[in-house]
Protein backbone atom coordinates (compact mmCIF):
# COMPACT_ATOMS: atom_id res chain seq x y z
CA UNK A 1 0.00 0.00 0.00
CA UNK A 2 3.05 2.47 1.10
CA UNK A 3 4.47 1.62 -2.48
CA UNK A 4 1.82 2.46 -4.24
CA UNK A 5 1.48 5.72 -2.49
CA UNK A 6 4.87 6.71 -3.51
CA UNK A 7 4.34 5.07 -6.86
CA UNK A 8 1.60 7.47 -7.67
CA UNK A 9 3.69 10.64 -6.27
CA UNK A 10 6.47 9.46 -8.68
CA UNK A 11 3.86 9.27 -11.52
CA UNK A 12 1.99 12.46 -10.70
CA UNK A 13 5.45 13.92 -10.64
CA UNK A 14 6.45 12.92 -13.90
CA UNK A 15 3.51 14.19 -15.71
CA UNK A 16 3.86 17.46 -14.06
CA UNK A 17 7.72 17.87 -15.16
CA UNK A 18 6.50 16.54 -18.51
CA UNK A 19 3.45 18.97 -19.18
CA UNK A 20 5.69 21.73 -17.56
CA UNK A 21 9.12 20.95 -20.33
CA UNK A 22 6.18 21.25 -22.90
CA UNK A 23 5.31 24.59 -21.90
CA UNK A 24 8.58 25.67 -21.03
CA UNK A 25 9.64 27.00 -24.91
CA UNK A 26 7.00 30.15 -24.17
CA UNK A 27 6.43 30.07 -20.78
CA UNK A 28 8.57 30.95 -18.08
CA UNK A 29 7.81 31.78 -14.52
CA UNK A 30 9.66 34.83 -12.94
CA UNK A 31 8.35 36.23 -9.04
CA UNK A 32 5.20 33.63 -9.32
CA UNK A 33 3.81 35.13 -12.58
CA UNK A 34 3.90 33.75 -16.14
CA UNK A 35 5.72 35.45 -18.66
CA UNK A 36 4.11 34.13 -22.16
CA UNK A 37 6.50 35.56 -25.41
CA UNK A 38 3.97 36.29 -28.50
CA UNK A 39 5.11 37.46 -31.46
CA UNK A 40 3.21 40.05 -34.29
CA UNK A 41 3.78 40.25 -37.89
CA UNK A 42 1.26 40.91 -40.49
CA UNK A 43 -1.18 39.21 -40.23
CA UNK A 44 -1.00 36.33 -37.41
CA UNK A 45 -0.26 36.04 -33.48
CA UNK A 46 1.94 33.37 -32.30
CA UNK A 47 0.54 31.66 -30.18
CA UNK A 48 -2.79 32.65 -31.24
CA UNK A 49 -4.01 30.78 -29.09
CA UNK A 50 -3.32 31.55 -25.07
CA UNK A 51 -4.34 29.25 -22.10
CA UNK A 52 -4.31 31.06 -18.55
CA UNK A 53 -4.82 30.23 -15.33
CA UNK A 54 -7.83 32.39 -13.55
CA UNK A 55 -6.37 34.72 -10.72
CA UNK A 56 -2.53 33.63 -11.76
CA UNK A 57 -0.54 36.82 -12.72
CA UNK A 58 0.71 37.03 -16.16
CA UNK A 59 3.02 39.05 -18.71
CA UNK A 60 2.45 39.11 -22.42
CA UNK A 61 5.54 39.62 -23.86
CA UNK A 62 4.58 40.83 -27.29
CA UNK A 63 7.70 41.22 -29.69
CA UNK A 64 6.16 42.79 -33.95
CA UNK A 65 8.53 40.61 -36.55
CA UNK A 66 7.30 43.55 -39.13
CA UNK A 67 5.84 46.96 -38.23
CA UNK A 68 3.48 48.41 -35.19
CA UNK A 69 0.78 45.88 -34.68
CA UNK A 70 -1.86 46.35 -31.83
CA UNK A 71 -3.39 43.54 -28.81
CA UNK A 72 -6.65 44.28 -27.63
CA UNK A 73 -9.28 41.64 -25.65
CA UNK A 74 -11.92 43.42 -24.62
CA UNK A 75 -13.24 40.72 -23.17
CA UNK A 76 -10.32 41.04 -20.79
CA UNK A 77 -10.22 44.69 -20.72
CA UNK A 78 -6.67 44.72 -22.09
CA UNK A 79 -4.86 46.23 -24.79
CA UNK A 80 -1.49 47.43 -25.93
CA UNK A 81 0.05 48.84 -28.84
CA UNK A 82 3.14 46.24 -30.02
CA UNK A 83 5.70 48.79 -32.03
CA UNK A 84 8.78 46.55 -34.01
CA UNK A 85 11.94 46.75 -32.77
CA UNK A 86 11.37 46.30 -29.04
CA UNK A 87 10.00 44.06 -26.04
CA UNK A 88 6.43 45.32 -24.62
CA UNK A 89 5.11 43.89 -21.64
CA UNK A 90 1.43 43.66 -20.96
CA UNK A 91 0.96 42.17 -17.14
CA UNK A 92 -2.23 41.57 -15.96
CA UNK A 93 -4.28 39.02 -13.41
CA UNK A 94 -7.54 37.01 -15.19
CA UNK A 95 -10.22 37.38 -13.57
CA UNK A 96 -12.57 35.07 -15.20
CA UNK A 97 -12.56 32.18 -16.97
CA UNK A 98 -13.60 31.66 -20.34
CA UNK A 99 -12.64 32.21 -23.74
CA UNK A 100 -11.92 35.72 -25.11
CA UNK A 101 -11.04 36.61 -28.47
CA UNK A 102 -8.41 39.07 -29.13
CA UNK A 103 -7.50 41.24 -32.08
CA UNK A 104 -5.23 43.90 -33.85
CA UNK A 105 -6.57 47.43 -33.19
CA UNK A 106 -3.72 49.13 -35.23
CA UNK A 107 -4.99 48.73 -39.13
CA UNK A 108 -1.84 47.00 -40.38
CA UNK A 109 -2.86 46.27 -43.97
CA UNK A 110 -5.13 43.74 -46.43
CA UNK A 111 -5.32 40.85 -43.85
CA UNK A 112 -5.49 42.88 -40.77
CA UNK A 113 -9.57 41.95 -40.16
CA UNK A 114 -8.29 38.62 -39.92
CA UNK A 115 -5.25 39.04 -37.40
CA UNK A 116 -7.39 37.76 -34.48
CA UNK A 117 -6.47 34.84 -31.55
CA UNK A 118 -8.16 33.67 -28.94
CA UNK A 119 -7.16 33.72 -24.61
CA UNK A 120 -8.79 30.56 -22.39
CA UNK A 121 -8.99 31.39 -19.07
CA UNK A 122 -9.47 28.28 -16.87
CA UNK A 123 -11.28 27.90 -13.28
CA UNK B 1 -37.35 71.83 -53.44
CA UNK B 2 -41.37 71.06 -53.65
CA UNK B 3 -42.58 67.56 -52.06
CA UNK B 4 -46.27 66.83 -51.55
CA UNK B 5 -47.33 64.52 -49.02
CA UNK B 6 -48.14 61.63 -51.64
CA UNK B 7 -44.28 61.23 -52.54
CA UNK B 8 -43.41 61.55 -48.98
CA UNK B 9 -45.82 58.16 -47.99
CA UNK B 10 -43.98 56.53 -50.64
CA UNK B 11 -40.59 57.61 -49.51
CA UNK B 12 -41.76 56.28 -45.89
CA UNK B 13 -43.01 52.88 -47.46
CA UNK B 14 -39.65 51.76 -49.41
CA UNK B 15 -38.96 49.69 -46.31
CA UNK B 16 -36.14 51.90 -44.54
CA UNK B 17 -36.57 53.68 -40.82
CA UNK B 18 -38.45 56.72 -40.91
CA UNK B 19 -38.52 58.96 -37.81
CA UNK B 20 -40.97 61.26 -38.55
CA UNK B 21 -43.58 62.03 -36.19
CA UNK B 22 -45.19 64.89 -38.06
CA UNK B 23 -46.88 63.41 -41.10
CA UNK B 24 -50.37 65.95 -40.50
CA UNK B 25 -47.55 68.41 -40.18
CA UNK B 26 -46.35 67.70 -43.71
CA UNK B 27 -48.35 69.83 -45.79
CA UNK B 28 -46.98 73.02 -44.46
CA UNK B 29 -43.78 71.50 -44.89
CA UNK B 30 -43.91 71.75 -48.62
CA UNK B 31 -44.56 75.18 -48.36
CA UNK B 32 -42.07 77.82 -49.26
CA UNK B 33 -39.70 78.84 -45.77
CA UNK B 34 -37.22 81.63 -45.19
CA UNK B 35 -33.55 80.65 -45.26
CA UNK B 36 -32.60 78.49 -42.25
CA UNK B 37 -35.76 76.97 -42.33
CA UNK B 38 -36.03 75.13 -45.50
CA UNK B 39 -36.00 71.18 -45.40
CA UNK B 40 -33.75 69.47 -47.63
CA UNK B 41 -32.55 65.42 -48.61
CA UNK B 42 -29.12 64.84 -48.68
CA UNK B 43 -27.76 60.96 -49.44
CA UNK B 44 -25.28 58.72 -48.15
CA UNK B 45 -23.67 56.29 -49.65
CA UNK B 46 -20.51 54.09 -47.63
CA UNK B 47 -17.96 51.48 -47.87
CA UNK B 48 -18.18 51.15 -51.76
CA UNK B 49 -14.73 49.19 -51.19
CA UNK B 50 -13.38 49.55 -54.74
CA UNK B 51 -10.95 47.09 -55.88
CA UNK B 52 -12.63 44.13 -53.75
CA UNK B 53 -12.42 41.21 -55.12
CA UNK B 54 -13.95 37.89 -54.47
CA UNK B 55 -16.96 36.54 -56.33
CA UNK B 56 -18.67 34.29 -53.63
CA UNK B 57 -18.90 37.64 -51.61
CA UNK B 58 -20.23 40.38 -54.73
CA UNK B 59 -19.95 38.75 -58.27
CA UNK B 60 -20.52 42.02 -59.20
CA UNK B 61 -17.85 44.17 -57.60
CA UNK B 62 -16.81 45.91 -60.53
CA UNK B 63 -20.25 46.64 -61.70
CA UNK B 64 -22.20 47.56 -57.69
CA UNK B 65 -21.02 51.31 -57.75
CA UNK B 66 -22.06 51.80 -61.10
CA UNK B 67 -25.14 50.68 -60.41
CA UNK B 68 -26.07 52.49 -57.18
CA UNK B 69 -24.70 55.88 -59.02
CA UNK B 70 -27.54 55.59 -61.46
CA UNK B 71 -30.14 54.59 -59.33
CA UNK B 72 -29.52 58.16 -57.00
CA UNK B 73 -29.48 59.84 -60.53
CA UNK B 74 -32.93 58.43 -61.25
CA UNK B 75 -34.29 59.46 -57.59
CA UNK B 76 -37.78 61.29 -58.28
CA UNK B 77 -36.20 64.09 -56.25
CA UNK B 78 -31.99 64.90 -56.52
CA UNK B 79 -30.48 65.26 -53.01
CA UNK B 80 -28.98 68.61 -52.26
CA UNK B 81 -25.99 66.83 -51.74
CA UNK B 82 -24.30 63.42 -51.27
CA UNK B 83 -22.08 61.89 -48.81
CA UNK B 84 -19.63 59.60 -48.94
CA UNK B 85 -18.88 57.94 -45.33
CA UNK B 86 -15.67 56.14 -46.14
CA UNK B 87 -13.68 53.26 -47.36
CA UNK B 88 -14.29 54.46 -51.60
CA UNK B 89 -11.64 52.32 -52.18
CA UNK B 90 -10.66 48.31 -50.54
CA UNK B 91 -6.68 48.18 -49.02
CA UNK B 92 -3.93 47.56 -50.68
CA UNK B 93 -0.67 47.79 -49.66
CA UNK B 94 0.53 48.86 -53.02
CA UNK B 95 0.59 53.04 -53.21
CA UNK B 96 0.17 52.87 -56.82
CA UNK B 97 -2.32 50.71 -56.86
CA UNK B 98 -4.59 52.61 -54.08
CA UNK B 99 -3.87 55.81 -56.53
CA UNK B 100 -5.26 53.67 -59.12
CA UNK B 101 -8.26 52.49 -57.30
CA UNK B 102 -8.98 56.24 -55.91
CA UNK B 103 -8.77 57.71 -59.07
CA UNK B 104 -11.58 54.88 -60.36
CA UNK B 105 -13.60 55.18 -57.81
CA UNK B 106 -13.52 59.17 -58.65
CA UNK B 107 -14.42 58.64 -62.32
CA UNK B 108 -17.36 56.54 -61.26
CA UNK B 109 -18.46 59.21 -58.31
CA UNK B 110 -18.35 62.25 -61.58
CA UNK B 111 -20.89 60.58 -63.24
CA UNK B 112 -23.39 61.45 -60.50
CA UNK B 113 -25.90 64.18 -61.59
CA UNK B 114 -25.25 65.89 -58.27
CA UNK B 115 -22.04 68.14 -58.07
CA UNK B 116 -22.16 68.90 -54.66
CA UNK B 117 -20.26 65.65 -53.31
CA UNK B 118 -18.31 65.54 -49.97
CA UNK B 119 -15.58 62.87 -48.77
CA UNK B 120 -13.81 61.66 -46.29
CA UNK B 121 -11.86 58.52 -45.52
CA UNK B 122 -12.40 54.99 -44.24
CA UNK B 123 -9.40 53.23 -42.78
CA UNK B 124 -8.85 51.32 -45.68
CA UNK B 125 -8.19 54.42 -47.79
CA UNK B 126 -6.21 56.22 -45.44
CA UNK B 127 -4.93 53.47 -42.66
CA UNK B 128 -1.79 53.15 -44.07
CA UNK B 129 -0.06 56.23 -45.19
CA UNK B 130 -2.04 58.59 -43.06
CA UNK B 131 -4.74 59.74 -45.55
CA UNK B 132 -1.53 60.72 -48.02
CA UNK B 133 -3.28 59.11 -51.33
CA UNK B 134 -6.99 60.21 -50.06
CA UNK B 135 -5.98 63.90 -49.49
CA UNK B 136 -4.04 64.38 -53.21
CA UNK B 137 -7.99 62.78 -55.17
CA UNK B 138 -10.55 63.74 -52.22
CA UNK B 139 -8.80 67.05 -50.04
CA UNK B 140 -9.00 67.11 -46.01
CA UNK B 141 -9.96 64.59 -44.06
CA UNK B 142 -11.79 66.79 -41.52
CA UNK B 143 -14.29 69.36 -42.01
CA UNK B 144 -17.31 71.75 -41.56
CA UNK B 145 -19.84 72.62 -44.10
CA UNK B 146 -23.48 74.78 -43.72
CA UNK B 147 -25.90 73.58 -45.22
CA UNK B 148 -29.91 75.21 -44.74
CA UNK B 149 -29.53 75.73 -40.78
CA UNK B 150 -27.50 72.82 -40.68
CA UNK B 151 -24.07 72.69 -39.33
CA UNK B 152 -22.08 69.61 -40.60
CA UNK B 153 -19.12 67.88 -38.81
CA UNK B 154 -16.73 65.84 -40.69
CA UNK B 155 -14.98 64.01 -38.27
CA UNK B 156 -11.34 61.74 -39.30
CA UNK B 157 -11.40 59.24 -36.90
CA UNK B 158 -9.29 56.44 -39.53
CA UNK B 159 -5.98 58.48 -40.54
CA UNK B 160 -4.58 57.60 -37.34
CA UNK B 161 -4.08 53.47 -37.47
CA UNK B 162 -4.88 53.34 -34.38
CA UNK B 163 -8.55 54.03 -34.64
CA UNK B 164 -8.68 57.42 -33.05
CA UNK B 165 -9.54 61.08 -33.54
CA UNK B 166 -6.31 62.40 -31.71
CA UNK B 167 -6.23 64.91 -29.37
CA UNK B 168 -5.89 67.92 -32.11
CA UNK B 169 -8.36 67.26 -34.17
CA UNK B 170 -10.64 66.52 -31.06
CA UNK B 171 -9.47 70.62 -30.20
CA UNK B 172 -10.21 71.35 -33.53
CA UNK B 173 -13.97 69.67 -32.66
CA UNK B 174 -14.21 72.03 -29.36
CA UNK B 175 -13.28 75.54 -31.00
CA UNK B 176 -16.02 74.19 -34.09
CA UNK B 177 -18.64 73.62 -31.51
CA UNK B 178 -18.22 76.61 -29.13
CA UNK B 179 -18.95 78.80 -31.66
CA UNK B 180 -22.52 76.95 -31.87
CA UNK B 181 -25.41 77.79 -30.17
CA UNK B 182 -26.57 74.64 -28.06
CA UNK B 183 -29.62 74.54 -29.24
CA UNK B 184 -27.87 74.22 -33.03
CA UNK B 185 -28.64 71.54 -35.72
CA UNK B 186 -25.94 69.44 -35.87
CA UNK B 187 -24.87 66.19 -37.94
CA UNK B 188 -21.60 64.60 -37.90
CA UNK B 189 -20.07 62.26 -40.05
CA UNK B 190 -17.63 59.82 -39.09
CA UNK B 191 -16.28 56.54 -40.86
CA UNK B 192 -16.30 54.47 -37.07
CA UNK B 193 -18.72 54.28 -34.94
CA UNK B 194 -18.19 56.81 -31.77
CA UNK B 195 -19.62 54.69 -29.51
CA UNK B 196 -18.64 50.96 -28.78
CA UNK B 197 -20.62 48.89 -30.79
CA UNK B 198 -18.84 45.67 -30.36
CA UNK B 199 -15.00 46.18 -29.30
CA UNK B 200 -14.23 42.88 -30.45
CA UNK B 201 -14.65 43.00 -34.44
CA UNK B 202 -13.15 46.33 -33.84
CA UNK B 203 -16.47 48.76 -34.06
CA UNK B 204 -15.09 51.55 -32.16
CA UNK B 205 -12.96 54.85 -32.11
CA UNK B 206 -10.77 54.59 -29.40
CA UNK B 207 -11.24 58.28 -28.70
CA UNK B 208 -14.71 58.48 -29.37
CA UNK B 209 -15.84 59.40 -26.03
CA UNK B 210 -14.31 62.22 -25.92
CA UNK B 211 -16.07 63.56 -29.02
CA UNK B 212 -19.42 62.84 -27.51
CA UNK B 213 -18.39 64.27 -24.27
CA UNK B 214 -17.79 67.45 -26.78
CA UNK B 215 -20.99 67.02 -28.41
CA UNK B 216 -23.06 65.86 -25.14
CA UNK B 217 -24.06 69.38 -24.47
CA UNK B 218 -25.95 70.15 -27.46
CA UNK B 219 -29.12 69.31 -27.98
CA UNK B 220 -30.11 68.20 -31.24
CA UNK B 221 -26.84 65.90 -32.51
CA UNK B 222 -27.37 63.16 -34.91
CA UNK B 223 -24.23 61.03 -35.91
CA UNK B 224 -24.17 59.28 -39.31
CA UNK B 225 -21.39 56.88 -39.96
CA UNK B 226 -20.37 53.89 -42.31
CA UNK B 227 -17.61 51.36 -41.79
CA UNK B 228 -20.05 48.20 -40.33
CA UNK B 229 -21.64 47.46 -43.52
CA UNK B 230 -25.32 47.32 -42.18
CA UNK B 231 -28.05 49.87 -41.52
CA UNK B 232 -27.76 49.53 -37.12
CA UNK B 233 -29.30 52.49 -35.09
CA UNK B 234 -28.35 53.38 -31.61
CA UNK B 235 -28.14 56.17 -29.28
CA UNK B 236 -25.99 57.69 -26.58
CA UNK B 237 -28.80 59.69 -24.67
CA UNK B 238 -30.39 62.49 -26.78
CA UNK B 239 -27.24 62.06 -29.61
CA UNK B 240 -28.69 59.18 -32.43
CA UNK B 241 -25.92 57.50 -34.45
CA UNK B 242 -27.12 56.36 -37.86
CA UNK B 243 -24.67 52.84 -39.85
CA UNK B 244 -25.67 52.40 -43.02
CA UNK B 245 -25.13 49.89 -44.91
CA UNK B 246 -22.27 49.31 -47.91
CA UNK B 247 -22.02 48.67 -51.50
CA UNK B 248 -19.42 45.81 -51.97
CA UNK B 249 -19.45 43.52 -49.28
CA UNK B 250 -22.50 42.91 -46.03
CA UNK B 251 -21.06 42.20 -42.44
CA UNK B 252 -22.89 40.15 -40.21
CA UNK B 253 -24.67 42.10 -37.07
CA UNK B 254 -22.40 43.17 -34.06
CA UNK B 255 -21.28 39.50 -32.33
CA UNK B 256 -24.08 37.21 -34.45
CA UNK B 257 -20.84 35.28 -35.77
CA UNK B 258 -17.59 33.95 -34.74
CA UNK B 259 -15.71 36.77 -37.08
CA UNK B 260 -16.75 39.86 -38.87
CA UNK B 261 -16.08 37.93 -41.84
CA UNK B 262 -18.54 39.07 -45.21
CA UNK B 263 -22.02 37.38 -45.97
CA UNK B 264 -21.75 34.99 -48.72
CA UNK B 265 -23.60 36.33 -52.20
CA UNK B 266 -27.32 35.19 -52.15
CA UNK B 267 -27.92 34.47 -55.72
CA UNK B 268 -31.69 34.35 -54.76
CA UNK B 269 -31.50 37.84 -53.43
CA UNK B 270 -28.66 39.46 -55.72
CA UNK B 271 -27.42 42.97 -54.02
CA UNK B 272 -28.62 41.88 -50.16
CA UNK B 273 -27.33 43.18 -47.56
CA UNK B 274 -26.29 46.31 -49.78
CA UNK B 275 -27.53 49.58 -50.50
CA UNK B 276 -27.70 53.64 -49.43
CA UNK B 277 -29.82 56.28 -48.32
CA UNK B 278 -31.94 58.78 -48.31
CA UNK B 279 -31.83 61.33 -45.42
CA UNK B 280 -34.56 63.76 -45.23
CA UNK B 281 -33.47 66.51 -42.76
CA UNK B 282 -36.71 68.40 -41.31
CA UNK B 283 -36.06 71.63 -39.21
CA UNK B 284 -39.86 72.10 -37.34
CA UNK B 285 -39.38 69.67 -35.26
CA UNK B 286 -35.57 68.67 -35.96
CA UNK B 287 -35.80 65.32 -37.35
CA UNK B 288 -34.33 63.40 -39.92
CA UNK B 289 -36.56 60.84 -42.04
CA UNK B 290 -33.80 57.90 -42.68
CA UNK B 291 -35.03 55.77 -46.35
CA UNK B 292 -33.01 52.81 -46.76
CA UNK B 293 -32.78 52.20 -50.76
CA UNK B 294 -31.30 49.07 -52.69
CA UNK B 295 -28.64 49.29 -54.90
CA UNK B 296 -30.94 49.64 -57.98
CA UNK B 297 -32.60 52.11 -56.14
CA UNK B 298 -36.65 52.86 -55.97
Amino acid sequence: MKHARYFSLIVVVIVVTFIAGLTWSYVSASDGEQIIKVTAKKFEYSPKEITLKKGVPVVLEFTSLDRMHGFSCPGLGIRSDIPPEKVTRLQFVPQKAGTFPFHCDVFCGTGHGGMTGTIIVTE
Amino acid sequence: MKIDRRDFLKLAGIGGVVFASGLGGWGSAARAKPPGEEDFFFVQLSDTHWGFTGPAINPDAAGTLKKAVVAVNRLKHQPDFVMFTGDLTHVTDDDNERRKRMAAVRDIISELKVKNVKFMPGEHDAGLDEAAAFKEFFGVTHYTFDHKGVKFIVLDNVSDPTSSIGATQLEWLSAQLKQLPKDARIVVFTHRPLFDLYPEWDWYTRDGAKALELLMPYQNVTVFYGHIHQENHHTTKQIAHHAAKGLMLPLPAPGSAPKNAPIPWDPAAPYKGMGFREVEAKVKPVQYALTELPVMGE
